[in-house]
C-alpha cells in the first residue's frame, strides 16, 4: 500500500527561501547581488576620495589639445600640433596595420611549417618541429628584441651605402636594408590622378582595390556557372584561363592608363629618400609577431590535417574522384573546420601582442594614447580605459566573425 | 598419370632455402636514408634545401659559440682578449650573473635567501607533480608559501606563522561544520581565519615576540632578475587556479545573476592585451585601495596579472566542464548529491584531468608572460638586461650573449613544463 502524496501546494513560508530548491537560488543570487553593489560602491568611493585627495578629476578634454610629439612610422597626415585624439586615431590605424600585417605573414609561416612537420621527409620534419617548440617555447617579448636587435646592430647604417667602393650594396639595386629600416620602392601613378594632386595615391589604390572586388565577383560568377553547366550535363568547362583574364586584366589595363611607376629610394644627405620607408620598429614587431605566432598556427594546421581521417580521403578516391579535387572537396573543407577556430583565436592573439611594440618605439596605439600622451597629460584613467574599450571593440569584433565562422560550418545533426 | 609422378621428380628438398640477405639499398641506413631522405626528386630537393640551411646557421653560430670568453671583466677587455676573431662575450654572464637571477638591488650577503627558497620550491611541487611520492611532503608543499615569504621578504617569522595558523584553525572550523552545510562552513571558517590573522595588530609591533626569527626586511622593489619572473609565475599561477574554476563554475551556473557576472569578467579580461592591464596596476589600481594605504607595485601587479590568467584558467575549465557527459552530473543528482558534494566529488576530478593540457598552456604562457613587467620598468630578467646591464658602460653593446641566454632560460623551463604534462596525460589516461 503506497499512498502517493502531492507536493506540497501553496502556503509559501520564509523558510523556503533557504531550504526549497525552487527559492534557495533568489536567495544566493540577492546575496550576490549585495556583496557585488558593496564592493562597486567601495571601489568608486575609494576612488573618488583618492581623486579628490590628489586633486584630479575626471575629463576627456585633453583629447582636444594638441598632442606636442611627433610619430615617425603613419598612415595618415599627423604634426605635433594636431590633437591627442589625432595622435590616438595614427595609433590605432598603427595597430592594425602591423596586426594585419602579422596575420597574414604568420598564416604563411603556419601553414608552411605545419604541412612540412607532416612531411615524410624526416630532416624537414624534426626541423620544423624544432622550429615550432623553440619559437613556442621562448618569450614574444625577447623574440622582438632579438629581431630589433638584427634589425639595428646588423644592418649597415645608411652612409655605408656612399661611395665608390661602399661597405653595402643595394639588393637587387632597388632596395636598401638600413639600421633605420628597409626602404623600398614606392609605386606611384604618373598620369590622370597625379596630375589631379588630391590625394592621388590614396585614390588610385582605393580604385584598385575597388577594381579587385569586381574581380573577385566575376571570378565568382565564372566558377558558378561552371558548377551549374557541369550539373545539367556532367561535363565542366575550362574555366582557368577566364578566371585569370578575369583578376588581372582589368588591374593591368588600370595600371597602363594610370601610367604605375616605381619611385626607387636614393641616398640622398645622411639618409634614404623616396619609395617606401618601414622602419626598423615595424620590421621587428611585424617579423616577430610572425615568426612566434607562425608556430602556433602550425600546431594548429598539423592538427586540423591529422583530424581528417585516412578514410575520408580512401572513400573519396574510392568513388572516382581525381587527387587535387579529393583535397578541395573533401580532405580542406572538413581540415578547415578544425584549423579556422584556433586560427582566428591566434589573430586576436596577434591584435593583442602587438600592444608590445611599445617596447622598440613603433607608435601604436599603446605607445601613443597609452605611453606618451598618458605620461604628458597625466590623465591616467581617462587614457587607459579608452586604450581598454578599443581592444575590447576590436576583440569583440574579432570574436563575432569567428562565431559567424563556426555556426555557419557546424556539423548539421538532425 | 598419376602413379608415374613420384618416380617422374627427380629431386625434392628437404629443408627450406636459408633466406638470402635482402639488397643493399633494401635495408639497414640505405634504406632508411632512401625512404626518410631522399624519396622521390622533390624530397631529395626538400634534404638538400634543409642540410644547406643547418649548415648555415651551424656555420654562422658555432664558431661564436665556441671561441666564446668567459672570464673578462668589461667588453672592452673580451674584445681585446679575442682580437678581431669571431667569439661570444659570454663573460658578462658570468661577471652579471647575480644581477641575472636576483636584480641589482638585492643585498649581495642574503642571496642565500632567495636560493635557498628556490631549491624548496622544488620539494614543495614534487609530491604536487608525482603521485608516487610519499602524500605526507604535501604538509611540506602547505607550509612552503610561508617559509618562501619570510626567506625572500624578511622579517619576524611571527607574521608568516600567524597567517599560517588564522588559515589552519579556518580549515579546522570548516571541516567541523562541513557535515551541516557547505555554505555555513565556508564562512565560519572565513571568520575564524580572520580573527587570527588580526592577533598581529592586537601583539603591537613593539612586542619582544617580534625579535624572534628576525630576519633583515627586503622590500618589493629590490626584488628583480629571474626570480621575479619565478616569483610571479609561480604565485599568479597558483592563486589564479582556484579564482578560474571558481569562475567556470560560476559561468556554468544556472543563477542569471552570477552567470553574467562571471561572463562579463572573463570577456572583458580576455578582450584587452596584458599590458594594459599592467598599466592598470602600475599607474591605475592604486586608486582602487582606501586612500594611504600604499599597496605596494609587485602585489598590485600579482593581483592583475592573477584576474588576467584566471579569465584564461576558467576557459579551458569551462571547456572540461562542458566535455563532461551530462550522464555524470545527472548520476550525481540522482545519488542524492547536493551541488557541492557533486561538483567537488564527481564533476571537478573529471573536468580538471580534461582541462589538463590547456591549463599547462595557460601556466606556460602565463611565464612568459611576465617578462612583461619590464614594461613598467619592473627590473626582471629583460629588464635587467635592458636596463642595467646593457646601459652599463662595461657591457654597453653586448646583446645576443645575454639574450641567447634568457632565451635558453625560459626555453628549458619551459619545454620542461609541457613534457611534464604530456607525461602526466598518458598517465592519467584510463581510456585503452
Amino acid at each position: 500500500m503506497t499512498i502517493i502524496t502531492d507536493p506540497p501546494k501553496g502556503s509559501f513560508r520564509l523558510s523556503m527561501l533557504l531550504n526549497d530548491t525552487r527559492y534557495r537560488s533568489l536567495t544566493l543570487q540577492a546575496i550576490a547581488a549585495i556583496l557585488l553593489a558593496l564592493a562597486i560602491f567601495y571601489l568608486a568611493n575609494n576612488v573618488v576620495t583618492n581623486l579628490q585627495r590628489l586633486g584630479l578629476n575626471i575629463d576627456f578634454s585633453f583629447l582636444g589639445a594638441p598632442a606636442g610629439y611627433d610619430i615617425n612610422q603613419r598612415l595618415i597626415e599627423y604634426t605635433s600640433q594636431s590633437t591627442n585624439l589625432k595622435a590616438a586615431f595614427v595609433g590605432i590605424l598603427n595597430t592594425l596595420l602591423v596586426a594585419f600585417l602579422a596575420c597574414i605573414m604568420a598564416t604563411i609561416f603556419g601553414v608552411f611549417a605545419g604541412v612540412l612537420r607532416l612531411s615524410n621527409n624526416w630532416l624537414v620534419s624534426k626541423l620544423m618541429s624544432i622550429y615550432v617548440e623553440i619559437f613556442r617555447n621562448i618569450p614574444v617579448l625577447i623574440w622582438i628584441l632579438i629581431i630589433y636587435g638584427i634589425m639595428t646592430v646588423v644592418m649597415p647604417a645608411p652612409r655605408a651605402f656612399r661611395g665608390e667602393d661602399a661597405e653595402a650594396a643595394m639588393f637587387l639595386g632597388i632596395s636598401a636594408f638600413t639600421n633605420r629600416g628597409v626602404y623600398i620602392p614606392g609605386p606611384e601613378f604618373s598620369r590622370i590622378f597625379g596630375e589631379m594632386g588630391i590625394l592621388s595615391a590614396g585614390i588610385g589604390w582605393l580604385v584598385a582595390i575597388a577594381i579587385l572586388i569586381c574581380s573577385f565577383f566575376g571570378g565568382r560568377t565564372v566558377t558558378r556557372r561552371a558548377t551549374r553547366i557541369q550539373e545539367a550535363t556532367g561535363v565542366r568547362p575550362a574555366t582557368l584561363v577566364t578566371n585569370l583574364a578575369i583578376w588581372f586584366l582589368p588591374l593591368i589595363a588600370f595600371f597602363i592608363i594610370t601610367g604605375l611607376a616605381f619611385e626607387i629610394p636614393e641616398l640622398k644627405g645622411f639618409n634614404f629618400k623616396g619609395g617606401i620607408k618601414i622602419g626598423a620598429p615595424l620590421i621587428a614587431i611585424w617579423f616577430a609577431l610572425s615568426i612566434y605566432t607562425g608556430a602556433f598556427i602550425a600546431e594548429n594546421v598539423r592538427a586540423g590535417i591529422q583530424a581528417v581521417s585516412k578514410g575520408q580521403t580512401e572513400a573519396a578516391s574510392a568513388l572516382g574522384i581525381r587527387p587535387n579535387r579529393i583535397m578541395s572537396l573533401v580532405v580542406l573543407p572538413q581540415a578547415l573546420r578544425v584549423i579556422i577556430p584556433p586560427l582566428i583565436s591566434q589573430y586576436l592573439n596577434i591584435t593583442k601582442n602587438s600592444s608590445l611594440a611599445i617596447l622598440v618605439g613603433y607608435a601604436d596605439v599603446t605607445a601613443t594614447l597609452g605611453g606618451i600622451t598618458l605620461n604628458q597629460t597625466g590623465r591616467a584613467i581617462e587614457c587607459i580605459v579608452l586604450l581598454m574599450l578599443f581592444y575590447l571593440i576590436i576583440s569583440l569584433i574579432i570574436s563575432a566573425v569567428a562565431n559567424l565562422y563556426n555556426n555557419s560550418t557546424k556539423l548539421k545533426e538532425r | 598419370m598419376s602413379d608415374t609422378s613420384a618416380n617422374a621428380v627427380a629431386f625434392v628438398r628437404t629443408e627450406s632455402v636459408p633466406a638470402s640477405a635482402p639488397p643493399v639499398n633494401a635495408a639497414g641506413p640505405v634504406k632508411w636514408l632512401k625512404d626518410n631522405l631522399f624519396d622521390g626528386v622533390g624530397n631529395s630537393i626538400l634534404t638538400v634545401l634543409a642540410f644547406v640551411a643547418i649548415f648555415l646557421i651551424l656555420s654562422n653560430t658555432m664558431p661564436w659559440v665556441i671561441n666564446g670568453i668567459w672570464d673578462a671583466p668589461t667588453l672592452a677587455a673580451c674584445r681585446e682578449i679575442l682580437d678581431g676573431t669571431t667569439g661570444a662575450c659570454f663573460a658578462v654572464l658570468s661577471e652579471r650573473w647575480n644581477q641575472l637571477l636576483f636584480g641589482f638591488k638585492y643585498p649581495t650577503e642574503m642571496y642565500w635567501r632567495p636560493a635557498l627558497a628556490f631549491a624548496m620550491l622544488f620539494v614543495a611541487f614534487a609530491p604536487v607533480l608525482f603521485f608516487d611520492l610519499p602524500r605526507k611532503l604535501l604538509i611540506f608543499t602547505g607550509l612552503y608559501p610561508f617559509i618562501a615569504f619570510w626567506l625572500i621578504w624578511g622579517g619576524p617569522i611571527v607574521n608568516p606563522i600567524l597567517a599560517l595558523v588564522g588559515l589552519i584553525v579556518g580549515y579546522m572550523v570548516f571541516v567541523r561544520l562541513e557535515k551541516t552545510s557547505f555554505a555555513m562552513a565556508m564562512g565560519a571558517g572565513v571568520v575564524s581565519a580572520a580573527v587570527i590573522w588580526s592577533l598581529s595588530k592586537v601583539i603591537g609591533s613593539d612586542s619582544a615576540i617580534f625579535s624572534i626569527g628576525y630576519l633583515e626586511t627586503v622590500p618589493s622593489r629590490d626584488l628583480g632578475g629571474f626570480m621575479l619572473n619565478m616569483m610571479l609565475g609561480v604565485t599568479c599561477v597558483s592563486l589564479s587556479l582556484p579564482l578560474g574554476i571558481a569562475l567556470a563554475l560560476g559561468r556554468q551556473s544556472s543563477m542569471p545573476l552570477i552567470k553574467y557576472v562571471c561572463v562579463i569578467f572573463i570577456e572583458f579580461i580576455r578582450g584587452v592585451p596584458l599590458i594594459t592591464l599592467l598599466f592598470v596596476a602600475s599607474v591605475m589600481l592604486g586608486y582602487f585601495f582606501p586612500p594611504g594605504s600604499g599597496v605596494d607595485l609587485f602585489i598590485r601587479v600579482v593581483i592583475m596579472i592573477t584576474l588576467f590568467s584566471a579569465a584564461y584558467i576558467a576557459e579551458v575549465v569551462r571547456g572540461g566542464l562542458a566535455a563532461l557527459p551530462k550522464g555524470q552530473y545527472e548520476a550525481a543528482d540522482s545519488l542524492g548529491l547536493d551541488y557541492a558534494q557533486a561538483t567537488r566529488l564527481i564533476i571537478l576530478p573529471q573536468a580538471l584531468k580534461i582541462s589538463i593540457p590547456g591549463i599547462v598552456n595557460i601556466a606556460v604562457g602565463l611565464f612568459k608572460d611576465t617578462t612583461l613587467v619590464s614594461v613598467i620598468s619592473m627590473f626582471d630578467m629583460v629588464g635587467m638586461i635592458r636596463g642595467p646591464i646593457l646601459a652599463s658602460t662595461d657591457w654597453n653593446g653586448v646583446y645576443w650573449e645575454l639574450f641567447s641566454f634568457a632565451a635558453l632560460l625560459f626555453f628549458v623551463v619551459c619545454y620542461g613544463i609541457s613534457q611534464y604534462s604530456q607525461w602526466l596525460e598518458r598517465r592519467l589516461a584510463t581510456d585503452h
